[in-house]
């Protein structure tokens, strides 16, 4: 077994613990929504003649066991969640590091390598992030993610570790990259945020759908959840505090968008004779550009900050994805360095 | 559903405005962002003011955007003629009817076509529009004072307050101390801009405003993509890029005449080109054995300066050299083998290096030999492939490898009319055979020669003979100058630095008022701090927080207490402060 097997079998155990950590994370959510409904239909038992006569109930700040400590809420399930996580991403530091080691260069060279880094990337911020704010609220749709990309890597974009083609052999590969695994990510985490500020703000508005009552398709009720009632999203941050802090990420991803743009121009220049040039690739980074520069026009645009603005994160974020793997495989272009097509000469 | 009506958390707030509204880089004009409905009886000139008003409204520019975004896309889907004509010739042929639509509404050529021109040029129109007024408006802020301090702190989003008991803790301390906090430096830069003033009952106040730099960030970000775009376009003017092939030995000198395509920007002129000339010394590439996979690629050239000076350089893949302000990049190679053809006099008709093209990684090069001056007889034309590593087996001739382990040229071979005599220009790699005659074996098939490197083989039908001495490697270049790029690269890296600059620097007021106050016969100094900042600031109240505690540093007392003031401090304050995370209602008197 050589190095470049032991990293595959190592990113297949963070794959692995970052399931485990899902799963936690999902029924710590389960468990917290079991007890804002058992406290709200304690609060009925309570007054029972006082719905729907405008007097909405006051926000819920749902008493739960709290760390002393750090005021954080505590749960079985939430620390389970989080161990697992933190050993997951040290192995997938392993991961990452043998296989740069095994591959001779910087682990962002090919498609597969760009995931695997990418995840690990994401992780990492969101780990961060809570080292700061309590975010453990996002830990599902992060694990989610990383678990998708990576099991998505490795089964379906993997290569094994080699060298570079005399066309990467530059620094700018580490700069250009580098730079682009960091804003991809730091997408990825802006993308959770406003995923779930829309959630919690379309079940702020009265969606039926986001009650657990589904939803009116050609006059029949579907989806409704029977076991699934969302009412967790009452107890993550309230939409404004979330779209502050997709703001805060997305502004960082968009400078850190700008520079692998500005990297990529300069690296074009010295290797392909013109820092632009209309390649595939480039046209997406462009529109991923364009599209999060709308994102920042609309928060200060009247009428179309707040939930609308969030709407751009997801298309943006759509963009990014396209960006890495259809343009990999749909379009032929320049960069063409994804490691997924068969050798061309037979 | 009866559940409907009795569940609590089915209620939604009714009309509630679900554009909760954070601030973010862009400071939103008033009046420009809504323009007002027109009256009726506005002419031509209120019509072009009402025209101009939507166009650099903010809204217009978001939807030229989302524009710009989408009409992008049709380029990275249909092949384009800028950098793939022969994919776009194949697609017409493929597609007529519909091919020949999609090349009319530009599609084969979209980021020059009317439509996305259009868009951003719109969109630069927008933003100037913009900037302008924004400009002249930043200007002016920047020789503003601070706000005068407002009468009540109770609405602000951050507060602070606490008590000095000490003999020194006047104000008019309390207002220094402030003061030399706030202007502490960042970067070799003051962090506020500080006005104090004295109140008509007597006290004291600071007010101070940080975060210039955000608006100036902001414009210094679209000034520079307005920098982007003139270089951009200016480049387009005046550079000229020209390919030429070389092969071992030989050289060429900058000129027009030399380059095999020329292309060039309407204001260049034949004086752009600074002589100077190249030789070809040697190439090398390097390919790895196990699988051919490039590994290197290197083309040492001896360049000649008018001057008679020489100097040899290298140009690699990744390392283009640079000369005479223009940069040439190494942009292909492959073989072009040394061929002799001896007539059916036994006449030298031709002989020199041939390049041919490579199809494949495993330098599968495909080429034509053109013979028109034979001393006697029809003229000759040979058409094949060059192996570099050729393994000849009954199903074929093949290439195994990019080096030249054992090479040799398959040939078919052609006599007749080249069709060179005619003055029409005609591609060096084809062979016209409208005027030829394809050589035959007795079956029918055609006659295909197999020459190894260092043998001579006779030519069917007595044509002659050919011999393959050597093959030497050539090189394509790719020469460009373009004056521009370093102007492109100074507004790309200032716009970075503005964008930068306008999204982490947060804009935050501070004030704060100190009075004496004696109620039971013991001056005490009461302090009040308030903060506002400019959309979601979550160190907001930790700036608040540290006012405070270098205010407090003023009385010993309290110093010698609490080493930690201002969390104890603060939470003192009548009016807690809200929590970072609700936007509270901002007091209407002080827009930001």
């Amino acid at each position: 077994m050589n190095l470049s097997e032991i990293s595959d079998l190592l990113a297949w155990g963070a794959a692995t613990a970052y399931t485990v950590a899902m799963i936690a994370f999902a029924m710590d959510l389960s468990k917290m929504s079991d007890a804002i409904g058992q406290r709200q239909a304690e609060r009925r038992a309570q007054v029972p003649v006082a719905v729907g006569a405008g007097s909405k109930a006051p926000a819920a700040s749902p008493v739960f066991p709290q760390d002393p400590a750090t005021g954080r809420r505590t749960s079985k399930a939430l620390g389970i969640a989080m161990s697992t996580l933190w050993l997951g991403f040290m192995i997938h530091a392993v991961a990452v590091v043998t296989r740069g080691v095994a591959a001779g260069h910087v682990p962002w060279a090919n498609m597969y390598e760009f995931w695997l880094t990418g995840t690990f990337v994401a992780v990492g911020i969101f780990l961060l992030l809570q080292l700061k704010i309590d975010v453990r609220f996002l830990g599902v749709i992060i694990t989610f993610l990383a678990v998708t990309f990576l099991v998505l890597a490795l089964n379906v974009f993997h290569a094994v570790a080699d060298e570079v083609q005399p066309a990467l052999q530059n620094y700018w590969l580490v700069i250009h990259v580098g730079v682009a695994v960091g804003g991809t990510a730091v997408f990825t985490v802006a993308f959770a945020v406003s995923l779930l500020q829309l959630l919690r703000d379309s079940r702020d508005h009265g969606s039926t759908f986001l009650h657990g009552q589904g939803t009116v398709v050609r006059g029949r009720n579907v989806l409704a959840g029977r076991f699934f009632n969302w009412r967790f999203l009452d107890a993550i941050p309230n939409p404004v505090a979330l779209e502050a802090l997709s703001f805060r990420l997305n502004a960082l991803g968009f400078v850190l968008w700008t520079f692998t743009i500005i990297g990529g121009a300069i690296w074009a220049d010295g290797a392909w004779g013109r820092p632009w040039g209309w390649d595939p690739k480039e046209v997406w980074s462009f529109i991923v550009w364009v599209v999060y520069a709308a994102y920042l026009h609309a928060r200060t645009t009247r009428g179309w900050s707040g939930r609308r603005a969030a709407y751009f994160v997801l298309v943006g974020y759509a963009c990014v994805l396209f960006n890495f793997t259809g343009v990999n495989i749909l379009f032929s272009g320049l960069h063409s360095y994804s490691g997924v097509q068969n050798a061309p000469n037979s | 559903m009866a559940e409907k009506t009795d569940q609590p958390d089915n209620q939604a707030p009714q009309a509630q405005d679900r554009s909760y509204r954070p601030e973010g880089i862009d400071d939103s004009f008033a009046g420009t962002d809504a323009a007002p409905a027109s009256a009726p009886q506005i002419g031509v000139r209120g019509m072009l003011r009402f025209v101009w008003r939507q166009l650099t409204s903010m809204r217009v520019a978001l939807f030229l955007l989302m524009l710009l975004a989408v009409a992008a896309v049709p380029g990275s889907i249909f092949p384009q003629t800028a950098q793939a004509p022969a994919e776009v010739a194949q697609y017409m042929r493929d597609n007529p009817t519909l091919g020949e639509w999609l090349h009319r509404l530009g599609f084969f050529d979209v980021y020059a076509s009317v439509w996305f021109s259009a868009i951003y040029i719109l969109l630069f129109v927008s933003l100037v529009g913009c900037i302008l007024p924004r400009v002249k408006a930043h200007l002016h802020n920047l020789r503003d004072a601070p706000p005068r301090t407002p009468r009540r702190f109770a609405r602000f989003p951050a507060q602070g307050r606490l008590e000095l008991a000490g003999e020194q803790t006047d104000p008019d301390a309390v207002v220094d101390a402030a003061r030399t906090h706030l202007r502490r430096r960042f970067l070799g830069l003051p962090t506020f801009r500080v006005v104090t003033a004295t109140e008509a009952d007597g006290a004291r106040t600071v007010s101070a405003e940080r975060g210039y730099l955000r608006e100036s960030g902001n414009l210094l970000f679209h000034i520079s993509l307005l920098g982007l775009l003139i270089s951009f376009g200016a480049g387009q003017l005046l550079e000229y890029r020209g390919q030429v092939l070389i092969t071992e030995g030989r050289g060429f000198a900058n000129s027009v005449v030399e380059y095999d395509t020329f292309e060039s920007g309407a204001l260049f002129t034949e004086d752009s080109l600074r002589p100077f000339s190249m030789t070809l010394d040697s190439f090398e590439s390097t390919f790895r054995i196990t699988d051919a996979k490039a590994q290197d690629f290197v083309a040492t050239v001896t360049v000649r300066e008018t001057d008679g000076s020489e100097r040899q350089e290298t140009i690699k893949v990744n390392q283009p050299l640079s000369q005479s302000g223009a940069k040439v990049y190494l942009q292909g190679n492959g073989y072009a083998p040394y061929v002799t053809v001896r007539d059916a006099a036994g006449e030298v008709a031709f002989s020199g290096p041939v390049p041919f093209l490579p199809e494949d990684d495993m330098y599968t090069s495909q080429g034509v030999i053109k013979v028109p001056d034979v001393s006697t007889g029809e003229q000759i034309g040979l058409v094949g492939y060059l192996l570099p590593t050729a393994e000849i087996t009954d199903d074929g001739a093949r290439s195994i490898f990019p080096d030249p382990i054992n090479p040799a040229l398959v040939l078919t071979v052609f006599r007749g009319d080249l069709g060179l005599d005619d003055g029409v220009p005609q591609n060096v790699y084809r062979l016209q055979t409208d005027e030829m005659t394809q050589s035959v074996e007795e079956d029918g098939t055609p006659v295909t020669l197999i020459v190894g490197k260092g043998t001579t083989v006779d030519l069917p039908d007595g044509l002659g003979t050919i011999e393959f001495s050597e093959l030497p490697r050539f090189v394509a270049l790719d020469l460009r100058y373009d004056p521009s790029l370093v102007w492109v690269l100074v507004f790309a890296l200032t716009a970075l630095l503005g964008v930068s600059v306008s999204l982490f620097t947060p804009r935050r007021r501070v004030w704060v008022r100190a009075r004496t106050l004696a109620t039971d016969g013991t001056p005490r100094t009461v302090v009040e701090v308030a903060g506002l900042a400019r959309g979601d600031d979550m160190g907001l109240q930790g700036e608040v927080d540290s006012l405070v505690a270098a205010i407090s540093r003023l009385d010993p007392a309290d110093t010698a207490d609490t080493p930690e003031p201002p969390s104890a401090q603060s939470s003192t304050a009548p009016a807690s402060p809200a929590p970072a995370s609700t936007v509270p209602e901002r007091p209407s008197d002080e827009p930001l």
